[in-house]
């Protein structure tokens, strides 16, 4: 039946992108984005092991109730270093800088981001921005937690909170690089016959996201400045002993970092729309809807900063508005799940890896995204605020949701990336680990919080101790999770079997290279007749027989 | 070897690998730069968005801080910074025109006027270390809100005074209803000031910083206009780096009257 399909196994093109030219030096000063995109992919695998070893250090410390591991200023660093680490060295860049960077040129059917230079310069200061919160790990850590508000951070604390601020504003700025690529290069570099209405969701997506990493991005980078200048001179802009404003302090950093949880997720969601169409062989629900709704995302996420401030001394009119504006958000967060569902509805959906956790992505982000709207109410947020119910809530958001996508997107492109398979069975089984370790780690943390547990405390009543061990435990089987792909992407390499151009049927201009494609992509320039995901159109079986 | 037209345009040496032709190398280009821009003005705005928050809550301070600076120097400055831009865009039109020696010497000028206005903030800033103004306790001798800093002229920078002259011009003007502040009320509005202080410094030497990256951009273009790279057929970096000195130009437009103008002239209220 199957013979004429099988004949011809897949075979590695003969010049491709890795194999192009070796050495050290051709990857250091690489312009290609898809080299780019693995020295981004390898630094924050990188980053994210280190903040994963902060949140392991959390978890044995909260076993028991009386802080018996660390003492509590240890505490402190440690939740202010993983925050910041997690946050601004693997969140932000993750699924733009390495996912997005590889694929947004070949998407688009480009031979390279429109800036390749400034691309390659936005990994180094990423890079930069890396060191030096590392150096400020080996000066002691910081322990201001990651919003680093004034005064504590400016005036009261004695840890190197200047080199950790100045690694974060270093970061910023190659934040800020990567979303102006990406906006050039979707304005002016589609491919013949691509027009705006025939763009792969995931392209918009990182474009909405983009936006929001050029216009809030600014705005933090000052910010933290004045800080740095507050503590470096004591200058009195946020210090409310000289007449300033701490709490303008929190409206400038949320400007950017709530809008900046955007920038995690809406790339994440650009990944769930490329992989549910594709496993369910259906052309995806409403394109338009989930398109706009990426950019109404990012708009809605300009004006909604102030619910992170109601127990801040916010007037309570303001805190009204921002309430509502808050809970608009959930329109087109919801537009997309329903769209997703609605694409699966009699498909035939099959359940390879990535979809797995497509799925997950779907359900976790759900609870974590309803959550949200206990926390945009008033009332509610009183009762709830800096509890671990928040904690648990944009947990739900960035690892079950953006970490969810970002391991089905690497699972998805894989092939496309190395040109080689990843081993399914393993995939499937530690996509299972992450899924059940996620939860067992983060759900009984709404009920923790519910019942009363502030965040950042480094020790808590007795009566909390089973959730926590419960935490825990759900955090080493999610280890087990993060550490399985990490060997056996890394097992695929050399043994992984050879994937071929298009081993999912996807399409896509992507899929239409080798893979791993050639240094300028495209052999000749593609020429785009269709709209995406035309799956189930000129679908045939073929006819063998 | 029969190459048509357009592939001469195509094999400008100045096209980079991943465009497919001049024009949209440059429309690329230019749509980056206003991007960054775009990026530029939420940085300014941010800051100014600040300034006027503490503006709007300190009023009497702020107009204390404004009248201690010199309107003349700032306006000097406004001066300078528009003459340079006359000149930027007149080395963009010879970049066009493609005389080299033309846009050798627009450039120039554009660096000596771009030069003088730093120099100008120079002798302002030390004018504030002069006064004792400088924010916190790290630069100078502290900030002092009666001045007194200078053994030979202690009424120089005198915040507090001028807070009180001002209530008092204001009664004379028949505004029952202002207080002259006691001297104690005074100083605790003077320290104020100290905060429209650390804005000032924080704006212009933001401002300033961007003019010494544009003195830098002006020294590439140079370089490059004087090897000959820029005609009619490839002047894009020319009109970029214009368009960076025009937006820090324009920056300095809005600095001028923010710090310097704005209710100076108004009795306190």
């Amino acid at each position: 039946m199957s013979t004429a399909v099988i004949t011809r196994k897949p075979v590695m093109p003969e010049k491709h992108y890795l194999n192009d030219n070796y050495g050290i030096r051709s990857w250091l000063l690489t312009k290609d984005h898809k080299r780019i995109a693995v020295l981004y992919l390898v630094s924050i695998s990188f980053f994210f092991l280190i903040g994963g070893f902060y949140a392991s250090m959390i978890r044995l410390q909260l076993l028991t109730p009386t802080a018996e591991l660390f003492q509590p200023d240890t505490y402190n660093k440690l939740f202010t270093m993983h925050g910041v680490n997690m946050v601004f060295f693997f969140l932000i860049p993750s699924i733009p800088a390495t996912i997005g960077n590889f694929l947004i040129p070949l998407m688009v059917g480009a031979k390279d981001l429109a800036f390749p230079k400034i691309n390659l310069l936005s990994w180094y200061l990423y890079m930069a921005g890396g060191c030096f919160s590392l150096a400020a790990l080996f000066s002691g850590g910081v322990d201001t937690g990651w919003t680093f508000y004034t005064p504590l951070s400016s005036g009261f604390v004695h840890t190197p909170v200047v080199i950790l601020v100045f690694g974060v504003l270093l970061a910023g700025f190659s934040s800020i690089f990567t979303g102006l690529n990406f906006i050039v290069t979707v304005h002016r570099m589609r491919a013949p016959g691509l027009t705006w209405g025939r763009l792969p969701l995931f392209v918009w997506s990182n474009y909405a996201a983009a936006l929001i990493m050029i216009l809030g991005t600014p705005v933090v980078a000052i910010t933290l400045s004045l800080m740095i200048l507050e503590r470096g001179f004591h200058i009195g802009i946020f210090d409310p002993k000289l007449g300033g404003d701490p709490v303008l302090f929190q409206h400038m950093f949320w400007f950017y970092s709530h809008p900046a949880v955007y920038i995690m997720i809406l790339p994440g969601m650009g990944v769930i729309s490329e992989l549910v169409p594709c496993f369910s062989r259906k052309r995806v629900f409403g394109y338009t809807f989930v398109a706009f709704s990426s950019i109404a995302i990012a708009v809605f996420g300009f004006v909604v900063w102030a619910h992170h401030m109601f127990v801040a001394g916010i007037s309570l009119y303001s805190a009204l508005v921002f309430s509502l504006l808050s809970f608009a958000v959930a329109i087109p967060s919801a537009v997309k799940i329903f769209n997703w569902t609605a694409t699966m509805y009699k498909g035939s959906v099959s359940l390879e890896t990535p979809m797995l956790y497509a799925l997950a992505f779907m359900g976790l982000f759900t609870i974590g995204g309803l959550t949200g709207l206990f926390l945009a109410s008033l009332g509610l947020d009183v009762h709830i605020h800096d509890t671990y119910f928040v904690v648990a809530h944009f947990h739900y958001v960035m690892v079950g949701g953006m970490v969810t996508a970002y391991m089905g997107g690497l699972h998805f492109w894989w092939p496309k990336i190395t040109g080689r398979m990843y081993p399914e069975g393993a995939a499937k089984l530690s996509a299972l680990i992450v899924f059940i370790g996620f939860n067992l780690t983060f759900f009984p943390q709404f009920i923790l919080g519910y019942l009363g547990m502030p965040r950042r405390y480094a020790a808590y009543p007795p009566e909390f101790q089973v959730f926590n061990v419960l935490s825990s435990a759900g955090a080493s089987i999610l280890a087990v999770g993060f550490i399985l792909p990490a060997i056996y992407f890394l097992w695929s390499l050399k043994y992984g079997e050879v994937a071929g151009d298009n081993p999912w049927k996807a399409t896509g201009l992507e899929w239409t290279t080798t893979s791993p494609p050639p240094t300028h992509n495209f052999h000749e320039t593609p020429v785009v007749t269709t709209g995406p995901y035309h799956y189930g159109v000129d679908e045939e079986v073929p006819v063998v027989h | 070897m029969s190459t048509s037209q357009s592939t001469t345009t195509e094999h400008h040496p100045a096209l980079v690998h991943q465009f497919d032709d001049m024009a949209q190398q440059r429309e690329a280009s230019t749509f980056g730069m206003w991007v960054f821009l775009l990026t530029e003005i939420m940085m300014f705005g941010a800051m100014f968005a600040a300034y006027l928050i503490y503006r709007i809550m300190y009023y009497p301070a702020f107009v204390a801080g404004s009248t201690s600076i010199s309107v003349a120097w700032g306006f000097t400055n406004t001066l300078v910074l528009l003459g340079s831009s006359f000149t930027m865009a007149m080395a963009v039109w010879s970049a066009q025109k493609g005389i080299r020696k033309q846009q050798m010497v627009w450039l120039v000028l554009t660096m000596i006027l771009g030069s003088v206005f730093l120099g100008v903030k120079a002798k302002e800033y030390y004018d504030k270390y002069d006064e004792c103004h400088i924010p916190g306790h790290f630069i100078g001798k502290g900030f002092n809100a009666w001045g007194g800093c200078e053994v030979n002229n202690p009424k120089l920078g005198n915040i507090a005074e001028e807070i009180q002259a001002r209530a008092r011009n204001a009664q004379a003007k028949g505004y029952k209803d202002v207080v002259v502040p006691s001297d104690v009320a005074a100083e605790q509005t003077a320290r104020q000031a100290e905060i429209f202080f650390s804005f000032y410094f924080a704006l212009t030497g933001l401002h300033a910083f961007h003019m010494c990256i544009g003195l830098g951009l002006l020294t590439w273009l140079l370089i490059r206009a004087a090897h000959g790279q820029f005609g009619p057929q490839y002047y894009t970096p020319m009109e970029l780096g214009g368009l960076y000195w025009h937006f820090v130009d324009i920056v300095w437009i809005f600095l001028f009257p923010l710090l310097y103008l704005i209710s100076r002239h108004s009795g306190a209220h």
